[in-house]
């Protein structure tokens, strides 16, 4: 999505770059690729489990971000996560909230 | 595409704030034999354009994009022009350029301006963002720094600076400004115009190389001022995965106060580093270097922020790399 008008389908992701030189990207082979989109899953929802959110992989093409009761949002990649997660929850989610960060320091998630 | 024709052509995004010499240096530029080949785009926010006569190269790679501000109201415009310069080329009806400079108008804010490129999907697959270079005035660079936010963006977003009538400044106002400079962005280049052996090639070249990459000590910057850089760096390695959440997070609630992002990581897994680089909500494609520019292999991240908190950054950041080690690890 456009980082600017929100039009669809007009940007590459950096953390999901395509394979090309110079450019480091965890999408070089399909095996990889798959590692790293499960190992987000896995990240993604250690961070998202205090907003009572979950994340799972959707036919290895997309992401499925639902809420406790069932309400659920098809993400294409990390760049839409964060604003379809306070859409959902209606809550800010802000990595420098300090309760935030106290709760990861603890291990509290 | 031509042979001669460039994979990604770089597009450079010449800026500045209103009369600092943008003009002046991109005909500098121009006179240049080396840069020849260079096709420009010029945006001036008044209704009837000067600029692209001043620049005194009048071919069809010049083009003028008038009546409007870049970054907002003509930003179509940009893409639909370096579409159609490339679409010429293709023809073969221009010259075989290899390179693009735009000149933005002096309040345009870069930000839009680089992700028009990064967005458009027919721009993206044939161009790539080159280096950014903003001239400061030295007469009235620091009080425009201190009354402008569009001259800090520009200054903060620069990949290069180019100092400009140092000639008509004494030195203490030019200590001065350097210093200001220093606090918004302090790894940026600064070159003078007046030097005479200004290397006109090596300010257009494509930017974010090693050697650029200069984590300086950055001093504090006084109580009260909002805009501030600072070098975060990270001992132990860090997770790309738990990184791209964390970045993505930060930039999607504090993306407008984050003015740059730039560093080089030390990968959990990854032999060599990956360099980073963005502005406000936009972050360009990592890009895996060759090498340690130096002994130091620890992480290092640039940040300049308008009013965000330095140490609840670190401590996010170190916060969210943790969530990458697996459970059994953690135990």
């Amino acid at each position: 999505m456009c980082s600017l008008c929100g039009v669809l389908g007009g940007d590459e992701h950096w953390a999901d770059a395509v394979p090309r030189p110079g450019v480091f990207t965890r999408n070089a082979s399909p095996i990889e690729r798959r590692r790293e989109r499960a190992n987000r899953v896995r990240v993604a929802n250690r961070a998202l489990a205090r907003f009572g959110l979950s994340l799972s992989d959707w036919q290895g093409t997309s992401f499925l971000l639902s809420t406790r009761t069932g309400k659920t949002e098809i993400i294409p990649d990390l760049g839409h996560l964060w604003p379809a997660a306070e859409q959902l929850t209606g809550r800010i989610c802000d990595p420098l909230a300090p309760d935030m960060i106290d709760r990861l320091e603890r291990g509290d998630d | 595409m031509t042979e001669a024709s460039p994979r990604f052509t770089p597009v450079t995004l010449l800026t500045g704030f209103l009369g600092s010499g943008k003009t002046t240096l991109l005909r500098r530029l121009l006179s240049d034999p080396a840069l020849s080949r260079t096709a420009v785009l010029i945006n001036e926010f008044g209704e009837v354009g000067l600029d692209h006569h001043l620049v005194e190269r009048i071919d069809e790679t010049v083009v003028l994009l008038r009546s409007g501000c870049l970054c907002c109201t003509v930003r179509g415009e940009l893409a639909r022009a370096i579409r159609d310069l490339h679409s010429r080329r293709e023809r073969g009806s221009v010259p075989a350029f290899e390179r693009v400079v735009v000149e933005s108008s002096g309040l345009a804010d870069p930000f839009p301006i680089l992700s028009t490129l990064k967005a458009d999907p027919v721009l993206r697959h044939h161009f790539r963002a080159g280096a950014v270079i903003t001239t400061v005035d030295a007469v009235n660079g620091f009080s425009q720094l201190g009354f402008h936010p569009e001259s800090i963006r520009q200054a903060a977003a620069a990949d290069r600076l180019v100092l400009t009538k140092t000639d008509l400044a004494d030195d203490g106002a030019i200590t001065l400004l350097l210093a200001q400079i220093r606090r918004i962005n302090p790894d940026a280049p600064v070159i003078r115009a007046s030097e005479t052996d200004f290397d006109a090639g090596a300010l257009l070249n494509p930017g974010r190389t090693v050697s650029d990459f200069q984590a300086r000590p950055i001093e504090d910057a006084p109580h009260g001022q909002r805009i501030r850089s600072f070098v975060l760096t990270v001992d132990e390695p860090i997770d790309w995965t738990a990184f791209g959440i964390w970045l993505t997070m930060l930039l999607n609630r504090h993306g407008d106060k984050v003015l740059r992002v730039k560093g080089i990581l030390n990968l959990s897994g990854e032999a060599t580093p990956v360099a980073i680089h963005g502005v406000q909500r936009l972050v360009h494609n990592p890009v895996h270097m060759n090498g340690w520019p130096d002994s130091d292999h620890r992480s290092r991240i640039v940040f300049i922020v308008d009013g965000l908190d330095q140490d609840l950054i670190r401590r996010s950041l170190a916060a969210f790399n943790g969530l990458g080690t697996p459970a059994a690890e953690r135990a």
